[in-house]
């Protein structure tokens, strides 16, 4: 173990520290008077939760920010969090009509100063609908599920969330690095949908500490919405050993304001996706002077957004493409180093896959204080299998409102994304939700026409 | 370098620039720090018998984000002895002679305290008097103002007495808030005035608190209609200017004044007919030394094109005004948008759709986006596509008629 640099109790100041201010009011203004107003937008487009972007920024204008806030959460019910985590310059921003000629409107940034203002004041901006007396239980209360029950609980609907984590918020709460996204925000995200009537049990693992007959015999309709799973083995040995995180469980510590342990100076992540960077960028406010990203391939195949990197990078996090984890080297049972192998790539025939291949005889050694891992995360079918839920090594089958192959039930979010189809993000896993909430509605409707009994999944 | 020199009436000046009669021309002081930062004239605050102004005073209108787009007061003439007016109107002339020093007077309409103020006056050495004869607010109660402005009769009597006793040239300054502005210009002129300005305030309730209920300013609670003025009332001033312009009634220079704050505004007054322009709201907003860049651009443009003098701007576009029943009703223009500068915004679209005459289609282009297009049998040339468009250049309003015999409506009616 290394003992100089980082500490125990995390320094809460710089994890905590935004990765950008927010705009001041002055500023706000600046920026929404100058949006065009455009009709039919194409940043309204652009958004996969579809917020009318240019109603929201006309209402900051007219100092109508509550209005404003209610565009934005009404077509997007993780919209303060979106604000601060969308790849806003893939999305709204990348399509706005003035980044011809100058530069965009800062819209993810005047989303925040909206939904932040309703939320320091404690605005509540929706009611719950009138009762229907139906029931739907929504396994998993991240993004996908709050959205959902949100919607379910405006349509009148008896919404029952099961969490697995102590509290809601899934992604949000506990996998997004706290200077991206602080829990403040992610938490009253899950309030204002708790508070439409929303019933939250956290801490309930759907067939360990609830049974999967009381979901069946319970509610008449049934959103699964659990996720992926923590990452997976990397299959080599000294995985086991004291220092070696999965990064999911690494971010969520340091998040929660949990001691990770001393975690050294030198920090070694493998794997270069958005969760690696967290992991890294994490370490790096955890004081460790040494943080470097281990890739098997090259920047040009890495699923880190561009603005990710760039921020790692401007963080001191180095990166080391085209190597290959081989062994992790303890010292006792405590990791002391990596051993890796040189690759290069090999492209498939169509050149539209980067193989990684192992060099011989490249082999080298890195020391190391701590290693996270950040590979993927691994997909949870026990669910699945135990309802009769076709899946696809754990990714949900679903139609385009998000039904799965059994009545009753649909699915939304991570747990029915598929790698290749659009991207993992909040946003899109808020929009499932919605989907998901609208298509349990009409089955709900259609269900009263045909006299389904009540608190029973057909089929 | 062309000649920025004018002459309004008889009053030289070496630019067009003058500083209305307002705050801005309060004292000595001010009108010596103008002069130096280039003002070509100042019309000195209205001198009359002082008076007791209220505290809070003036009013913003602000438009998305631009202040002072609109701007009013309910400040009255000075609130300073004459005395200490006229010892500095003198002090200024002498360290100034080149520039002009106008004075501005409001009186009770009596002849004997019209005459008595321009000869006690005039013997500071002003080059000219202005006859406030347009403040809307307050001393209109008190028969001055804007009360004698919106008569033509009492105009013309109390220019008359003014311009018997007047050693220099008299201008007579004319309120907006009358229906047709020709009536009192012709009474200033058939009552000897050597030239008249326009426009003074505009009649204003600048806004309400939207917290308080109270409107604005804000004067314990209560508040009063003021003068309005600023960048929104030009298009006011200027069809004023033009009317009186072209009015052989009418017949003496205009001194030009309403929402001035660059030189392009200058030109465009010079052209309607102005012979120099008056700026305040400007100057409140952004102090004296605007004025560099209005004789800068003011020169470069005239350089620009080929002209020696400033005066030779006087009225070229008068002849253009003209009543609605002389326009050309068989040309035709039609909107033409730049596909490869338009970014989409749609707002030519929507205006058209919903508030004009539906002629915009929005077409599928083959590369993902629609593309904006005119159906041009349909555009009536209306411009406000041309109007909304964000972008600079990219709708043109583009001739179609095959430029025949032009036929007005008053021919038409004729035929």
């Amino acid at each position: 173990m290394s003992k100089s640099g980082a500490t125990e109790s995390p320094p809460a100041h710089r994890l905590d520290q935004s990765v950008h201010r927010p705009l001041t009011k002055a500023e706000v203004l600046t920026e929404a008077q100058r949006c065009l107003y455009c009709y039919d937008a194409p940043c309204v487009t652009a958004c996969p939760t579809h917020i009318d972007v240019p109603s929201f920024i006309r209402k900051i204008t007219t100092d109508n920010v509550t209005g404003s806030a209610r565009v934005i959460m009404d077509a997007n019910p993780l919209g303060a969090s979106c604000a601060r985590v969308c790849p806003t310059d893939d999305l709204c921003e990348g399509a706005c009509v003035l980044g011809k000629d100058a530069s965009p409107i800062r819209i993810g940034d005047l989303q925040r100063y909206a939904t932040d203002w309703v939320r320091e004041r404690d605005i509540d901006l929706f009611s719950p609908g009138t009762l229907t007396g139906k029931r739907v239980a929504i396994v998993g209360g991240g993004p996908a599920g709050l959205a959902a029950a949100r919607e379910l609980a405006r349509a009148g609907h008896e919404v029952t969330i099961y969490e697995a984590n102590e509290q809601l918020g899934g992604l949000n709460t506990f996998g997004i690095v706290p200077f991206r996204l602080s829990r403040d925000v992610a938490l009253w995200e899950a309030e204002q949908v708790v508070k439409l009537g929303v019933a939250a049990h956290t801490g309930v693992q759907v067939g360990k500490d609830l049974s999967i007959e009381s979901l069946t015999n319970n509610f008449d309709a049934l959103v699964l919405a659990f996720g992926m799973g923590g990452v997976p083995p990397l299959k080599i040995p000294g995985e086991d050993l004291q220092g070696v995180w999965d990064a999911i469980d690494f971010i969520a510590k340091v998040k929660s304001g949990q001691s990770v342990g001393a975690i050294g100076d030198r920090v070694i992540v493998i794997g270069a996706g958005n969760t690696a960077i967290d992991a890294a960028t994490c370490s790096r406010r955890l004081d460790a002077q040494n943080v470097a990203i281990y890739y098997r391939r090259t920047a040009n195949e890495m699923t880190a957004y561009p603005f990710e990197y760039d921020f790692a990078k401007q963080e001191g996090v180095e990166f080391r493409w085209l190597c290959a984890p081989m062994r992790i080297l303890g010292e006792g049972n405590r990791v002391r180093a990596v051993e890796f192998v040189k690759t290069r790539i090999e492209l498939s025939d169509n050149s539209k896959h980067a193989f990684p291949i192992p060099v011989p005889g490249t082999e080298f050694t890195v020391e190391a204080d701590t290693v996270i891992r950040a590979t993927g995360q691994s997909r949870l079918s026990g669910l699945l299998d135990a309802l009769h839920i076709d899946h696809d090594d754990g990714v949900v089958r679903v139609d385009q409102q998000m039904r799965t192959n059994r009545q009753g039930v649909f699915a939304a979010g991570d747990c029915s994304f598929r790698r290749g189809v659009g991207d993992a993000m909040v946003v899109a896993a808020a929009e499932q939700g919605k989907i998901a909430a609208a298509a349990v509605h009409r089955h709900l409707l259609a269900a009263d026409e045909s006299g389904q009994r009540r608190g029973e999944l057909r089929g | 370098m062309a000649d920025l020199s004018v002459n309004v009436g008889g009053i030289r000046s070496p630019n067009p620039f003058w500083l209305a009669s307002a705050p801005p021309t309060n004292s000595g002081y001010q009108v010596m720090r103008a002069f130096e930062a280039g003002w070509g004239g100042a019309v000195w605050k209205t001198l009359g018998d002082p008076i007791v102004n209220v505290s809070s005073r003036f009013g913003g209108l602000h438009v998305e984000g631009v202040r002072m787009v609109g701007f009013n007061n309910i400040e009255l003439i000075t609130d300073r002895p004459l005395e200490d007016n006229l010892r500095e109107m003198r002090e200024v002339k002498r360290a100034f002679p080149d520039r002009a020093v106008i004075a501005s007077l409001m009186v009770d309409n009596v002849k004997e305290v019209w005459q008595e103020i321009v000869k006690r006056v005039q013997d500071v050495g002003v080059d000219g008097f202005e006859l406030n004869f347009g403040c809307p607010h307050g001393m209109s109660e008190r028969g001055m103002g804007s009360a004698v402005g919106q008569s033509p009769e009492f105009l013309q009597l109390a220019t008359e007495w003014v311009v018997e006793v007047a050693e220099v040239p008299v201008i007579v300054k004319l309120t907006p808030n009358i229906t047709d502005i020709r009536y009192t210009a012709r009474a200033a002129a058939q009552g000897g005035a050597h030239a008249v300005s326009m426009i003074n305030t505009i009649n204003s309730l600048i806004g309400v608190d939207l917290n308080t209920w109270t409107p604005i300013p804000n004067v314990d609670g209560l508040s009063a209609h003021g003068g309005y003025c600023g960048p929104a009332v030009k298009p006011i001033a200027l069809n004023m200017v033009a009317d009186c312009a072209r009015d052989p009634l009418v017949g003496i220079p205009i001194s030009g004044i309403g929402g001035v704050s660059t030189w392009q505004d200058a030109v465009e007054y010079m052209l309607l007919g102005a012979s120099g322009v008056q700026v305040c709201t400007a100057v409140m907003h952004h102090g004296f030394r605007i004025v560099e860049d209005m004789i800068d651009g003011l020169n470069q443009y005239l350089d620009g094109r080929g002209l020696s003098s400033a005066m030779d701007l006087v009225g070229k576009a008068v002849g253009r005004v003209v009543n609605w029943g002389d326009l050309n009703l068989e040309y035709k223009v039609v909107a033409r948008i730049d596909q490869d500068k338009c970014i989409h915004c749609n707002k030519c679209y929507i205006a058209c759709e919903d508030a004009a005459h539906q002629c915009i289609d929005r077409v599928a282009d083959g590369s993902g986006q629609l593309a904006l297009v005119v159906d041009e049998e349909e555009c009536v040339g209306c411009n406000l596509c041309a109007i909304v468009c964000p972008v600079e250049d990219c709708i043109e309003m583009a001739r179609v008629d095959a430029g025949g015999q032009a036929l007005s409506w008053r021919e038409r009616q004729a035929l």
